[in-house]
């Protein structure tokens, strides 16, 4: 008796065991391909920019893995001699750095009154900015467009301008949820110790607050490397690499060289801080999605 | 009053670059493209009558209806699926990659994989595998029927001719047009001209019916050349095909023992197959939903990212205790893990919405310009509106209005959600 007991038990077990074996290795499986289908398009991509123009145009990257001597840095070298996209990246970083640097810097003292200085009316101060968040920024391109225009600010600075207090709204969002969950006794040690609010910001909750600054400096800094909307209508003259993509685009077919090569390089740099500083671009992005 | 000097810096810079420009933005909607005559609600009557606008405002609604559900349900997926993998780091990864490159670029790259051109573009390349194993590239794609006497209802399609075979035999006249010199096998030689053989039997040729100068089109000139290696079937008159040959080397073919009748002389379709085109999937009937895909790919880690911290976060205890009652995973997934997820579910789901309504960057890379009119969206319209061509400021603004409007529920959920949670 207890023995058949024991036999059945172990023969269900046994079954179950190869059915999970199976379930598993189906979801390896499934999972292999899908990791599959998310690279190839960026390999593809890779691949191409390192192929000649005339061979594009004939035959599809893969045919590179069967003659693998058409590879060529033709692209990045003409690329490389061409003074408009030096240019380009030039202004990318001369708009991506202070459309960083400022918000944060605003959003740091902003954040920092809304989370730790009583006033009257501070709830409602928060309210409105976290409403902005979801104010797409085309309701403001038309009327900043027209200010620009009226004061005389044009290129990267109104660039910059526009970055800045687009960034805003969830820039402080983040700063002042970050600097909330600091611990209460900290503030009030402080002010008992007498040290002035501008102190007590500089000296305390500025350097706690880094990994919140960290996480926003990517993000917006990601955020500003890649727009293309903005710098469109503002950048003018000073185009930032995503306007000089795009504007090849119409060229379609002529440029393609030109264009593998830049998408490549202007994801260089996006791909380069993801995998430095991956932990701060995930929070900094699942800080983001409420935006 | 030392809160206003924390304050003071970024409350000036967005009540003048966001609070002003967005009341401002509405008054413009109602007045001309310069900002000068007063126009009422003329802009958004011509808005809904524009069939550019119209286009556009169709392909967002068909963004925002199946973009967020589509994400959603990818990420959640992925995200329980990849729960218990050991490389699950690694894959979650190689999913987020995309959401850290320019949009622009991420069409651009899908602009690629899409190509029309089984040769060229990778998705068109898999699905011509299939296609050229069971449906090939004929021998000689896309030749037309030289002579009126032949049957063919489009160049490319089977050629056939119908014969009697009376006392004296029966004679066919294959002639083949739109084939270059080059595409006939060298060894080639000069057309056979066919004559009657005798009772039973069907005799004929297949040739390359023109020579320069030649306008007479059905009879076999000097300097026509055969086609050889070409299958010819004869087919009776219930239409089965009682003999199958192939034509010589001065293109001839030559039948006996049949019975006297009507037959049907044919060259069959796969002969002149012409090779598969692709789907194309950037054209206009596609676009929209290519667009939809290639946004899976961008914002599928984002999705998945999400909910699987979200996952993470759920009390491990519920979940055992639910499949120590015996539950299967399939129940333990749909009645306790998606109920539990829901609060991260929403969030993941708003923000593809708001996103999908804003989609801009990602119709530009992939769309060609000739398709960039049916691929159209709100927000490209807008800018296309105010800031392209003649810029008409004034409708520029409705749209950029209307947008906002489709935005305002959401903005409305968060707000609310947001006061109640408990923490700020």
């Amino acid at each position: 008796m207890t023995t058949g007991a024991t036999t059945r038990a172990g023969r269900v077990s046994g079954l179950a065991r190869v059915r999970g074996w199976f379930s598993k290795s189906a979801v390896q499986i499934v999972l292999v391909v899908v990791a599959l289908f998310w690279m190839v398009p960026g390999i593809g991509l890779l691949v191409t920019s390192f192929r000649p123009l005339e061979k594009v145009a004939e035959s599809g990257w893969w045919n590179t893995i069967t003659s693998p001597g058409q590879l060529t840095t033709e692209n990045y070298s003409n690329l490389l001699g061409n003074d408009t996209l030096v240019d380009a990246v030039i202004n990318t970083l001369l708009i991506a750095i202070p459309s960083t640097v400022l918000p944060i810097l605003l959003a740091a003292a902003a954040g920092y009154a809304l989370a730790w200085i009583d006033f009257k009316g501070r709830d409602a101060v928060f309210l409105l900015i976290v409403a902005m968040l979801m104010v797409p920024l085309q309701m403001a391109l038309i009327p900043v467009f027209r200010i620009f225009r009226t004061v005389g600010l044009s290129g990267i600075p109104a660039v910059v301008v526009f970055h800045t207090a687009f960034g805003l709204p969830f820039a402080v969002f983040l700063m002042r949820n970050y600097y909330a969950g600091l611990p209460k006794s900290l503030m009030e040690a402080a002010r008992i110790d007498g040290a002035s609010e501008w102190k007590i910001f500089y000296r305390i909750v500025l350097p706690l607050g880094f990994p919140a600054i960290a996480s926003l400096a990517i993000f917006q800094f990601t955020w500003t490397w890649n727009d293309l909307l903005v710098a469109l209508v503002f950048s003018g003259e000073q185009k930032p690499l995503m306007v000089f993509i795009s504007n090849r685009l119409g060229q379609f077919g002529s440029g393609i060289d030109v264009i593998t090569a830049g998408v490549f390089i202007s994801a260089l740099v996006p791909l380069g801080i993801f995998f430095a500083f991956q932990k701060y671009f995930e929070a900094g992005l699942l800080g983001g999605s409420v935006k | 009053m030392i809160a206003l000097l924390f304050l003071a810096p970024a409350l000036f810079v967005l009540g003048t670059l966001v609070v002003y420009p967005t009341i401002e933005t509405i008054r413009l909607s109602f007045f001309d493209r310069f900002g000068e005559d007063f126009v009422g609600l003329d802009n958004y009557r011509r808005m809904f009558r524009l069939d550019r606008m119209r286009t556009g405002f169709r392909n967002s609604m068909i963004w925002v209806v199946v973009f967020p559900t589509f994400v959603t349900t990818v990420g959640l997926a992925l995200a329980v699926l990849s729960e218990k993998v050991k490389w699950r780091s690694a894959f979650r990864v190689i999913l987020f990659m995309p959401a850290a490159i320019a949009v622009l670029s991420s069409g651009i790259i899908w602009r690629f994989m899409y190509d029309a051109d089984p040769g060229t573009g990778l998705l068109n390349a898999v699905a011509n595998v299939p296609v050229a194993i069971f449906n090939p590239e004929g021998d000689y794609p896309g030749v037309a029927a030289s002579h009126d006497g032949l049957i063919q209802e489009e160049p490319g399609d089977a050629i056939s001719q119908v014969v009697e075979a009376g006392p004296d035999g029966g004679v066919a006249l294959l002639g083949l047009l739109r084939l270059t010199d080059a595409a006939i096998p060298p060894e080639a030689v000069q057309a056979f001209v066919p004559t009657p053989a005798g009772s039973g039997t069907i005799t004929g040729v297949v040739w390359r019916d023109t020579t320069p100068g030649d306008n007479i089109k059905g009879i076999v000139d000097p300097a026509e050349r055969g086609i050889p290696g070409i299958t010819v079937e004869i087919i009776d008159t219930s239409g089965t095909t009682v003999a199958t040959i192939q034509s010589g080397l001065d293109g001839s073919f030559e039948t006996s023992g049949l019975d006297p009748g009507t037959y049907r002389v044919e060259i069959p379709g796969s002969t002149f197959r012409e090779a598969w085109g692709g789907i194309n999937w950037l054209g206009e009937d596609l676009i929209t939903l290519s667009a939809i895909i290639a946004g899976v790919w961008i914002w599928g880690g984002f999705a998945l990212l999400v909910i699987a911290a979200g996952l993470a976060s759920l009390p491990q205890e519920t979940l055992e205790a639910a499949r120590v009652d015996g539950a299967t995973e399939w129940q333990v997934f749909s009645r306790v893990t998606v109920p539990l997820l829901k609060p991260i579910i929403a969030v993941v789901f708003v923000a593809l919405t708001i996103n999908a309504l804003k989609m801009f960057d990602l119709i530009i890379g992939i769309a060609p310009g000739s398709v960039q009119d049916d691929a159209n969206v709100i927000a490209l319209e807008m800018w296309r509106t105010a800031f392209t061509g003649l810029g008409d400021r004034g409708m520029g603004s409705a749209i950029a209005v209307f947008l906002f409007v489709l935005i305002l529920p959401i903005l409305v959920f968060n707000i609310r959600r947001f006061r109640l949670e408990p923490e700020g």
